[in-house]
């Protein structure tokens, strides 16, 4: 299923609070090369604080994060930078820049980190713009765009700068059934053309049955399971089948 | 007891340390103005947005302060018979006072306010997130150019204010109150000194750094959505205006 087993991305007894209240505690995953790990849980259980750790948007408080072998929690701003350049992320809406226009949002990283042309840049968001199957919108703003197509403009800035990594926040919160099935479509191409490494956080269970090479779930600051989605959904655990199955009642307690 | 100092120190600590971070994020803007790349579309259409359309308030603004300090010194004057020394009272509160402090107080309604809210829904939206993850540092990118353009447009602005509170003085002098033209206009030259000039326009780039960083500091570090893009705008005027009043006062007393 996934050719190389090597490790891409290491998260080490990562911790994690907010003003004396712990969103981490001790979480510990490893994603390999070219495989699409989907991170479930409930909201608020810290899925989006475990990607924007692994991003460096937050420091952690103690544990580690390895990106090829390199520890990047300890990173300054800069070689942070230089490190996030393997990354792209797709973020819940989109978090187009809405002073620019569609073309400019998915060009930005070329204008700032390489010596392209205007009119180089343009033509290479055309063309990720048409991978994420939107055509004639490079010159709209993005107030323009329906809640779909910014997910899919956003997608396309992600994938701009070819990255080797994809994080995914919540790619299908907030769209109708057909749209969402859509973006899940083009998150299996992504691996399929671009044989990045993915992690998505998500508590779509369709979505992530979709797109997993492995499902992770986060559970009162740890993960408590790993496995392919099959594993998944025969898993013994208790709090694991609440949860794919969407009971209210069972051990998770619902806060 | 224990509570009324608990509640004292707490706030002066959270006081404490929203200065140091205003004052890290100031320090980062300015090393970031000497550090390569040097993006010069950005500041111009911040200057733009700051400067040449702030033209009309400060005008405005700088036009009527003008007339009506010719007015009241004249009232004031006429009791002892130096009505003619209106000339010299109008440019030297304009140029050393009311054109910088109005212009800052004025302005800063009308940028820091927007400041705050575009960088606090960037914010919100996670696109300063996003900025980050596209490797692109956000105080390079958003606060440096908004800073420079104010520092550069507010001295600019308050030349414009000089110039009109002058001329609306003279209006009023002239065509209202009757006063001699000529001995109106020797009365303001003779006594005025570069250097009153040249005080107001450092007072103009202090408060131009004053409400570039106050606002985007406020809007930077947004939290809770909406209501707290709002409540950052309100600080930013809000704190901006003070500290510029604040400021104002030391900037004269030290110098002056």
């Amino acid at each position: 299923m996934v050719g190389d087993t090597s490790v891409k991305i290491e998260v080490v007894d990562l911790h994690k609070s907010f003003g004396g209240k712990d969103v981490l505690t001790g979480v510990n995953l490893e994603v390999r090369n070219g495989e699409s790990m989907v991170v479930i849980g409930g909201s608020g259980v810290g899925k989006s604080v475990l990607i924007k750790c692994i991003i460096g948007l937050l420091r952690p408080d103690s544990g580690g994060i390895r990106v090829d072998g390199q520890e990047i929690s300890s990173l300054n701003e800069k070689s942070l930078n230089e490190i996030r350049k393997k990354f792209g992320m797709l973020f819940q809406a989109g978090a187009l820049f809405d002073s620019l226009s569609v073309w400019e949002n998915v060009g930005f990283g070329l204008k700032h980190h390489t010596s392209l042309r205007d009119e180089e840049i343009k033509a290479i968001a055309v063309e990720k713009l048409g991978l994420v199957g939107l055509s004639h919108v490079e010159d709209l703003m993005p107030s323009e765009l329906s809640g779909g197509m910014r997910k899919r403009v956003s997608l396309a800035r992600a994938i701009a700068m070819e990255p080797e990594i994809l994080l995914y926040d919540e790619p299908t919160t907030g769209l109708d059934p057909i749209m969402a099935d859509v973006i899940n479509e083009l998150i299996v191409q992504m691996r399929k053309k671009l044989r990045v490494t993915s992690i998505a956080i998500t508590h779509d269970m369709v979505s992530a049955y979709k797109i997993a090479d492995r499902i992770a779930m986060l559970y009162e600051g740890k993960i408590i399971e790993v496995g392919t989605p099959q594993q998944n959904r025969e898993s013994s655990n208790a709090i694991v089948q609440q949860f794919i199955q969407g009971r209210a009642e069972g051990p998770i307690k619902v806060r | 007891m224990n509570s009324v100092f608990g509640y004292i120190g707490s706030h002066f600590i959270r006081f404490l340390q929203e200065s140091g971070r205003i004052a890290m994020l100031f320090g980062q803007t300015v090393v970031f103005i000497f550090r390569p790349p040097f993006d010069v579309r950005e500041p111009l259409s911040q200057m733009e947005e700051i400067g040449v359309r702030s033209i009309p308030v400060v005008v405005i603004t700088a036009a009527f302060t003008g007339m009506v300090l010719a007015l009241q010194s004249f009232t004031g004057f006429r009791r002892f018979n130096a009505e003619t020394l209106v000339g010299t009272v109008v440019a030297l509160s304009v140029t050393r006072e009311l054109g910088p402090v109005l212009t800052g107080l004025m302005v800063s309604g009308r940028v820091g306010s927007a400041m705050a809210a575009e960088l606090g829904t960037m914010r919100v939206t996670e696109q300063i997130d996003a900025l980050h993850t596209l490797a692109t540092n956000p105080v390079k990118y958003l606060i440096v150019p908004r800073f420079l353009a104010s520092l550069i447009m507010f001295p600019i602005l308050v030349v414009f204010a000089d110039i009109i509170g002058i001329m609306g003085g003279y209006l009023v002098s002239v065509k209202v109150l009757g006063t001699n033209p000529t001995i109106y206009i020797r009365r303001t030259w003779d006594y005025l000194e570069l250097n009153d000039i040249y005080s107001g326009l450092l007072k103009a780039c202090v408060f131009g750094m004053i409400m570039a960083t106050i606002s985007c500091y406020q809007g930077f570090f947004t939290e809770g959505g909406a209501e707290g893009v709002g409540k950052a705008t309100t600080r930013a005027v809000v704190l901006s205006s003070l500290l510029i009043l604040i400021s104002n006062y030391f900037i004269t007393a030290l110098l002056f």
